[in-house]
């Protein structure tokens, strides 16, 4: 079941005007903010579907924006994220797409600074509720009925082994796990599909992991 | 965990309890807290929709101009004395467009179960209390009762306009607010889930086509409607009224119709009343652009 908790139906408590295209926004860009661990200097976004039709109408670039800066779903400030990325200098592009993709809802977020660059796929499925399908041209295979997180890694021996320990430690079991890499010794990622909910100290334990660069819930 | 409205009914029937019962115990199963922090989340939703309202009701204006100050209208209009549906339910109608409109204006809601058809479940509510006289538990309740209907059409069919249409979203919200009328009233698991049918039948087809992509023209009138839709619904099901359509086989016949909907109707600005002629002309006077360019 994609949808969990009754929260996902009554709620998010939001700013409007729609869950999908603007809290749904906000959360693909927090998620891409979460991923790359810290403020980017310049950030390029592409809508498709029925993202790129109704964008302004929506607000879901001003959320996505704001979601990039950190914002939660029923922050204020998002209603001005243009201005604050401006004021922060930071480079925003909006691109309307015209490709078909396999969900209406659909974002691409690429962002970076000198040290590095990241790129997201996100669609958001109602009511505010979003999934990420792809990171850094990996395509993410959850079946979105488990909790899910996404570790950033280095490519090398151990790296599997000392995340699954972490996980097993915390008795939490593994019901899948895709990993993938971009070239030998590289940046690699581990897509886990666990049956438990995954509790905020044990992504700490995660990320403390000399290995891992990063760590992110993707799914509830 | 329950995955259809027959199972949710079943569940609830079996045990002598009611729905929301059963919703509240399945948050604390799957999130592992305790049922007094599952309650105050929700009394906290509570909050933003009582909020959001009040302000509706004092009046409010979208950036775009297109909506606001009809739930005012309304408010007035029912303190006149000589309404023709009657003021219960017109209470209703003006709350949950006070919500939808406070929604367009970019202001705080809470999704029930989306932005755009956040003002039914809200609305119903905040108009049958004054009936009911519920207390504070009972309020809260509501929204678990709301949540639990709404669960089971987001999870077997869907509850997003881009990929089923309106019905998928007022229809939703309208069935789940009729559900949890029903319980309110004094009725019982099945009488609730008969009031989601009747509803959800008569949402059908609803097509999701916003002036603009702005979720304002016909949303907020939708909303209306919707809420209205859902007292009528609640009070069949209540006199004892049953679908002749079970339930679960409604919210699937819901889905397919969304499957087959034309992406023109479904939330892209491009069909239905946004390709109007009133409809195209607003959007250009509102983004700034020549029509001919458009075209």
């Amino acid at each position: 079941m994609k949808y969990k908790s009754v929260f996902d139906i009554i709620g998010p408590v939001m700013i409007g005007p729609s869950s999908s295209h603007t809290a749904g926004a906000a959360r693909i860009g927090k998620m891409a903010r979460e991923l790359f661990g810290r403020e980017p200097e310049w950030a390029t976004i592409s809508f498709y579907g029925s993202f790129a039709k109704t964008y302004k109408g929506h607000g879901t670039d001003v959320a996505i924006i704001g979601g990039i800066m950190d914002f939660e779903t029923d922050d204020e400030r998002i209603i001005q994220a243009r201005e604050i990325a401006r004021e922060k200098r930071i480079r925003i592009k909006i691109r309307e797409e015209e490709a078909l993709t396999d969900h209406p809802n659909t974002a691409r977020i690429r962002l970076g600074d000198q040290n590095g660059e990241m790129e997201l796929v996100g669609i958001s499925i109602g009511g505010g509720k979003i999934e990420i399908t792809e990171l850094n041209g990996f395509a993410l295979r959850l079946t979105g009925h488990h909790p899910a997180i996404l570790v950033v890694h280095e490519d090398r021996f151990g790296a599997v082994a000392a995340v699954s320990k972490v996980l097993a430690e915390n008795k939490i079991n593994i019901g899948s796990m895709d990993v993938s890499r971009q070239d030998v010794g590289k940046m690699a990622l581990m897509t886990i599909e666990v049956d438990e909910p995954v509790e905020d100290i044990v992504l700490e334990k995660l990320k403390m992991l000399p290995e891992v660069t990063q760590v992110t819930k993707i799914a509830d | 965990m329950f995955r259809n409205v027959a199972e949710l009914v079943e569940l609830a029937e079996s045990q002598n309890k009611k729905i929301s019962d059963i919703m509240i115990e399945q948050e604390v199963k799957v999130t592992n807290r305790t049922k007094e922090e599952v309650l105050a989340q929700m009394e906290r939703n509570l909050k933003v929709m009582e909020e959001a309202v009040e302000r509706g009701l004092a009046g409010v204006k979208s950036h775009s101009g297109l909506t606001g100050g009809d739930a005012v209208l309304l408010q007035k209009y029912i303190a006149t004395g000589k309404s023709l549906s009657g003021d219960l339910l017109l209470d209703a109608v003006s709350k949950a467009v006070a919500t939808n409109e406070v929604n367009a204006a970019m202001g705080t809601i809470c999704a029930t179960p989306t932005a755009g058809s956040a003002g039914v479940v809200p609305g119903t509510l905040f108009a049958v209390q004054n009936k009911l006289n519920p207390s504070r538990e009972e309020k809260i309740r509501f929204l678990f009762t709301s949540g639990a209907f709404g669960f089971v059409v987001a999870n077997n069919a869907s509850i997003s306009g881009a990929a089923g249409g309106c019905q998928a979203e007022v229809g939703s919200a309208s069935g789940m607010a009729a559900a949890a009328i029903v319980e309110m009233a004094g009725g019982t698991p099945s009488q609730c889930a008969e009031a989601m049918a009747i509803t959800l039948k008569n949402m059908l087809g609803l097509v999701c086509d916003p002036v603009a992509g702005l979720v304002e023209v016909p949303c907020v009138k939708r909303n209306a409607m919707g809420a209205a839709n859902a007292m009528v619904a609640a009070d069949m099901a209540l006199a004892g009224i049953t679908s002749r359509i079970p339930c679960d086989e409604v919210i699937d016949a819901m889905y397919k119709i969304g499957q087959t909907m034309p992406v023109a109707l479904r939330e892209t600005a491009m069909g239905g009343l946004a390709a109007t002629p009133t409809g195209r002309e607003l959007e250009a006077k509102i983004f700034g652009f020549s029509l001919d360019k458009k075209s």
